[in-house]
């Protein structure tokens, strides 16, 4: 049995057609209750918003870039509400940065994430023939479809989409136009997906483990999905209540976050009053901030797995990395009004919050240098994955650093809602977690496939991408020190203070449009190498996680014999083994798999 | 392969699948209505004026429909009780007061609502009133939830009890759960609704 395990696994990957009872196309790709379906589903969707929110963002650029000028081509199918004569209204303006940071976090990176990555590659790490509620992943996927088509509509409803930011502070956003009903409704959609799926990751992650799969021998990159579904269940519920209560705002003239006595342009508004603005941001952020976290730790997953097959050896410090993402989990609960010291609530509260967002640096830090050490002394092979995991480390590095002076309270005074935090917080998710993603997909791709993707095009797109994407954002560290707000639709042209930095905006935004040239690259890789990509074996890496036992597609129930785990995740290079990787499937002493 | 532990419990971890992902979703509600009760707290520390419940709100049948969820609950109790028994018939009767007491509970929350009303004690009135619907509306969404559920495992769901015993008994007692999570709301919502 043990010997089978691995070589008649891999042998029978030819014959994958499995004797399942026939299903009909409706019920195999569009409500499919399989994981892999799924997780192709969610990856597909969630890239073609991260596309959308990226366009918006490009076309936020031009009026960066170009304040007052007609947007060449676009601008004529903009609409009069939004760009008469092809120019960008503040109010849409205003729109495009609510939704493309709604779009980029909620419908873009994590359900890629989490929905494309966790769906596809969980179960299968772990030996597992399915999710644990194959229906209840399709009503996730399904509830994420509904929520993303909702933000999208709101786009058409009269006064356009959301417009007062992708944090929603109130009152603004109680006395903004319809759209934010939608995003409210869209929200709850996108809530209600996420409780499905992380109910499903952690039972299936703790439940569904194959023989011999402790919990010391899980990958790092389940160990990084386990953390972050227990941040979803745990955190969204809250801004769940919050959009409940701002709904219940906008929609029966209640006051939980209007105070007494506010006046807008209209006149002093008719509600009672008495409710509390602060309340919102605490809501809203409880969820947010391990939020943040949600983003990372996929990420942080895919580069150890990434990294760990690519040096070709184990990664320095499993242990420590468990017990720090653990750490994180736990920690990232604590940390939320560290992205309120300026509310006014007072020199107390934002101590506390200073003191555990400067405790959770500490794990973070030491992840990131045992991902550094791992690469020490190894025999790097630069693949595309590697590539991309290798950029992941310093970008995600200047991401995090650059958030220190934010933390603690003193320099957030000057820093807070400048350019400087969006430089941040994007190093951490766009060169950061975009990029580690952008790798997981050159990873696994053949596990999908059953081919690779282009190699050539693959690095165009890699260094192309890391040096435009450094244009974007590093020089809006320098436009931010400067005191350049971060919501202005002009770029800052009407402050004294800012003219000496104003010649960065057009720079950032030929990085931005250059970045997405190279997006292309990318689009045509993808879909050029589903039919014509280099055909390879089920382990094209010499990888030893269980996914790659699997067959290339792997079959529905996944593995063609029940695997059973006999050693830790990482064994590349073992002393005294044939080759220079022993599986996790594979028995002591039992011959390597030939691949 | 078949998915494990849909029925027996895994070794290691005590618990078949549905038990774990009941307690875990229940764990998220925990936090939901926590962050409502959270902002009930800060709302009302924060609040100039606060009015005691009584002032808006019928205590004598508050008190009723309190009784009738914890009754609700014993029926629950008894349902799944009858069933590891095997006493089927019985499991009917009790999971039929499970389904109906709610449904009574609804109907009189219902009167209440229509008598705030006609008050005009809308939620736009005070941010006390605002607090009362929406908590009352929500938990009674999860009520609708709960008696759907048993309901479907009193009527056309109870069949699986003939094919897979095991299976139905899980699911009960998973709905059970739930349905006391929704009773324990309410015995939080009470008092710091009605009484404080």
């Amino acid at each position: 049995m043990d010997n089978v395990t691995t070589a008649e696994g891999i042998a029978h990957a030819e014959h994958a057609g499995h004797d399942e009872h026939e299903l009909s196309f409706l019920q195999a790709y569009v409500f499919s209750q399989d994981h892999k379906v799924i997780g192709i589903q969610y990856a597909i969707t969630a890239l073609l918003f991260l596309l959308f929110g990226f366009t918006l963002m490009m076309l936020m650029r031009w009026n960066l870039a170009f304040p007052g000028r007609p947007i060449p081509v676009i601008g004529n199918f903009l609409g009069m509400a939004n760009a008469p004569g092809g120019i960008m209204l503040p109010e849409f303006y205003n729109q495009l940065g609510a939704m493309h940071g709604t779009i980029m976090v909620f419908l873009g990176v994590v359900p890629l994430a989490v929905g494309g990555f966790g769906n596809y590659v969980l179960p299968l790490q772990i030996g597992a023939p399915d999710m644990a509620f194959p229906r209840l992943n399709m009503a996730s996927y399904w509830s994420f479809f509904l929520g993303g088509i909702v933000m999208i509509a709101s786009f058409f409803v009269p006064g356009g989409a959301a417009n007062s930011g992708w944090t929603s502070y109130a009152p603004l956003s109680v006395i903004a136009t319809d759209g934010q009903t939608w995003w409210l409704i869209g929200m709850i959609f996108l809530i209600t997906s996420s409780l499905l799926g992380s109910v499903n990751f952690i039972v299936t992650t703790l439940q569904l483990r194959a023989p011999g799969m402790s919990f010391m021998r899980l990958p790092f990159f389940v160990w990084a999905q386990l953390v972050t579904s227990f941040l979803l269940l745990l955190a969204f519920p809250p801004l769940e209540a919050a959009g409940v209560l701002q709904l219940m705002d906008r929609v029966a003239d209640t006051s939980f976050f209007m105070p007494s006595g506010l006046v807008t342009g209209d006149g002093p508004l008719e509600i009672s009053g008495g409710g509390s603005p602060l309340l919102w941001q605490h809501l809203f952020w409880f969820l947010a901030h391990p939020e943040v976290y949600v983003l990372i730790l996929p990420a942080l997953g895919i580069v150890g797995e990434i990294v760990a097959n690519n040096t070709r050896k184990p990664l320095w410090g499993y242990r420590v990395l468990v017990a720090s993402v653990i750490f994180l989990g736990f920690m990232s609960f604590i940390v939320w009004a560290h992205h309120m010291f300026l509310t006014g609530m007072g020199t107390t509260i934002s101590t506390f919050f200073q003191t555990t967002t400067m405790i959770i640096s500490i794990p973070s830090v030491v992840i990131l240098s045992a991902m550094f050490l791992s690469l020490y002394g190894g025999s790097i092979r630069y693949t595309v994955p590697m590539l991309f995991a290798l950029a992941f480390l310093p970008m995600f590095g200047i991401g995090g650093l650059t958030g220190l002076p934010l933390g603690l309270t003193a320099p957030d005074i000057h820093l807070h809602d400048t350019y400087y935090v969006i430089g941040h917080f994007h190093y951490v998710v766009a060169p950061g977690t975009i990029f580690a993603l952008f790798g997981g997909i050159y990873y696994w791709f053949p596990k999908a496939t059953g081919r690779l993707m282009n190699d050539m095009l693959g690095r165009i797109h890699f260094w192309g991408s890391i040096i435009a994407i450094n244009c974007v954002f590093m020089p809006m560290f320098v436009t931010g020190l400067a005191g350049m707000n971060r919501r202005l639709y002009d770029g800052g042209m009407q402050y004294a203070h800012l003219q000496g930095v104003l010649e960065w905006n057009q720079f950032m935004s030929y990085g931005a449009w250059a970045l997405g040239f190279f997006q292309i690259f990318f689009i045509f890789n993808f879909f050029w190498s589903i039919r014509h990509g280099k055909k390879v074996d089920d382990n094209p890496w010499q990888s030893t996680t269980l996914e790659w036992q699997a067959p290339s597609p792997p079959p529905h129930g996944n593995f063609t014999t029940p695997p059973e785990v006999h050693r830790g995740p990482y064994e590349y290079s073992v002393p005294g083994a044939s080759s220079d990787f022993s599986m996790q499937g594979q028995a002591p002493g039992a011959e390597p798999a030939k691949v | 392969m078949e998915i494990p532990y849909t029925v027996e419990a895994r070794p290691d971890t005590g618990l078949n699948n549905v038990k774990l992902g009941i307690w875990l979703f229940l764990a998220s509600e925990v936090m939901l209505f926590g962050g409502l009760f959270s902002s009930y707290v800060l709302l009302r520390v924060g609040a100039v004026e606060w009015p005691q419940g009584a002032e808006f709100l019928n205590i004598p049948i508050g008190t009723v429909n309190t009784i009738i969820l914890i009754a609700s609950s014993v029926t629950m109790v008894m349902a799944y009780a009858s069933l590891k028994l095997g006493d089927f018939a019985k499991y009917k009767t009790y999971m039929l007061a499970t389904v109906l007491l709610p449904v009574l509970f609804l109907c009189i929350k219902g009167y209440e609502y229509w008598e705030k009303v006609s008050h005009d004690h809308l939620p736009s009135h005070s941010t006390f009133l605002a607090i009362y619907w929406t908590m009352t509306a929500l938990h009674g969404i999860h009520i609708i939830g709960g008696i759907v559920v048993n309901g479907y495992f009193w009527g056309p769901g109870s069949k699986m009890w003939h094919i897979k015993r095991e299976m139905f008994e899980n699911r009960v007692e998973a709905a059970g759960l739930y349905w006391h999570f929704v009773d324990l709301v309410w015995i939080f919502l009470f008092p710091v609704l009605y009484l404080l």
